[in-house]
């Protein structure tokens, strides 16, 4: 049953007040739910290096009350393998496997172990948390920053690629569950992330993460900047099981009755996207109506 | 002296869970949520305060109280009550009332 109010999340907390993060960070409020949704007494977390190693604390000491363990950069698809295998191996059944990591970490230096992993089958939870960039070590350019967007490697002319379809490279892997969602939707991410933890084999999500530093907006807006994307399609809520295709949530209600909000809208209330131009600003809505489109097909194919 | 099996031989680097790891960060604060009793519709159907705080500093009883030791003064709760219950006041103090 889907998750209807704020009252049906769990109340118990596994992330102790008093973390590195940022005030309004999107990645923490995603980990907070998530955690909610898993059963941290009984999951293993592997963490490349990111803003997530520093939300999880300087050794000896830790905020977060799950097993974790700090792998390399690149390594968080093989570091969760050799977990699931060792879990296997010494009958641990019960254990959660879950991989979290961010864009960079995915998208980028992490995607041939990722790939590896979810080839041969690897009974874990990959979630990678999307703040468009390599916000830890001061906002590089990733291949999920939007185009359009300023970033300390991309200074003068913006990024001029789009971000990259990892769902679809995700998704030739034919694993059993992929989906994605945002903390502006926590209730519809804790389905998500219960789904995802209950299902066996390899599992995938993509979780819209912002980072009011790095996109340059105020720490309040935080919520808002997250519906902003969901309620213009940068990011699209569904859910696809065994190949199956269905829009959620917000993303959902947009397709059955509401209307999208231009990117316009999106873009503007950001400093990283300072210098677009129109041009820009319409190849941007332009990408994001034909991946809507094919969306939407797929949905109403399914539904 | 008798060898120890290299089984036995636990190297343990493992960090323990600890509130304030980063220290105090309701230092950090600029801004400090102030919340309105009467205005909080003190009702479980709400709580989207403590859903949305990325920090988990809200209670979830009412009336609810904010750990101003951690609080980080995003104003995050302030801007999402649809009650318009929390105020964001200026300084790192909550007024005494
Ligand atoms: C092999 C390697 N290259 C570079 C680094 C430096 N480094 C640490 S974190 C980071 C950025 C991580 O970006 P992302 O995965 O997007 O996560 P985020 O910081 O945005 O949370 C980089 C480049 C590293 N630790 N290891
Ligand atoms: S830089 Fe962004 S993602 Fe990293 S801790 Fe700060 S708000 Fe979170
Ligand atoms: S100001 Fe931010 S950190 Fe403080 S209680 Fe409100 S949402 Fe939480
Ligand atoms: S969001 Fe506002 S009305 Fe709702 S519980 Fe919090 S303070 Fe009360």
């Amino acid at each position: 049953m889907a998750t209807s109010a704020a009252k049906l999340l769990p109340k118990e907390e596994y992330i102790l007040p008093g973390t590195r993060s940022c005030a309004a960070c999107g990645l923490m409020l995603t980990y907070r739910h998530a955690l909610k949704a898993l059963n941290p007494g009984k999951t293993i977390v592997a963490v490349p290096a990111s803003c997530m190693t520093v939300l999880h604390g300087v050794y000896p000491v830790t905020p977060v009350k799950t097993i974790c363990i700090n792998n390399p950069f690149g390594a968080t698809g093989a570091a969760a393998s050799g977990i699931a295998a060792g879990l296997k191996a010494l009958g641990h059944d019960d254990y959660t496997v879950l991989a979290f990591a961010g864009d960079g970490g995915t998208y980028d230096i992490g995607i041939q172990a990722l790939s590896g992993a979810l080839e041969r089958g690897t009974n874990f939870l990959y979630i990678c948390y999307d703040n468009e960039g390599y916000m830890n070590t001061g906002t590089q350019r990733s291949s999920a920053s939007p185009a359009g967007a300023i970033t300390s490697t991309t200074p003068v002319l913006s990024k001029l690629q789009h971000k990259k379809n990892m769902i679809g490279i995700i998704e030739a892997h034919r694993i059993p569950y992929i989906a994605t969602a945002s903390p502006s939707f926590p209730l519809d991410l804790f389905d998500k992330v219960k789904t995802a933890r209950d299902t066996l084999g390899s599992r995938y999500m993509e979780i819209h993460a912002p980072c009011p530093p790095g996109w340059g907006f105020p720490n309040k807006d935080l919520i808002k900047m997250g519906k902003l994307a969901v309620d213009s399609g940068i990011h699209v809520l569904f859910e696809i099981k065994e190949g199956f295709f269905q829009l959620t949530s917000r993303s959902l209600n947009l397709a059955e009755k509401g209307k999208r909000k231009p990117v316009a809208d999106y873009v503007k209330g950001q400093t990283r996207f300072k210098k677009i131009n129109q041009q820009q600003v319409e190849a941007l809505q332009d990408f994001v109506d034909k991946r809507w489109n094919e969306f939407l097909e797929r949905h109403q194919k399914n539904s | 002296m008798k060898k120890e099996k290299s089984s036995n031989v636990i190297i343990k680097a493992v960090s323990k869970p600890f509130k304030g790891e980063a220290g105090k960060t309701g230092d950090w604060r600029s801004q400090t949520p102030v919340i309105d009793q009467e205005k909080c519709s003190q009702k479980e159907s709400c709580l989207l305060c403590w859903m949305y705080c990325p920090d988990g500093v809200i209670s979830r009883e009412f009336p609810l109280e904010i750990d101003l030791e951690f609080c980080k003064g995003c104003g995050i709760c302030a801007q999402e009550c649809p009650r318009k219950a929390i105020t964001m006041i200026d300084g790192r103090e909550a007024p005494v009332e």
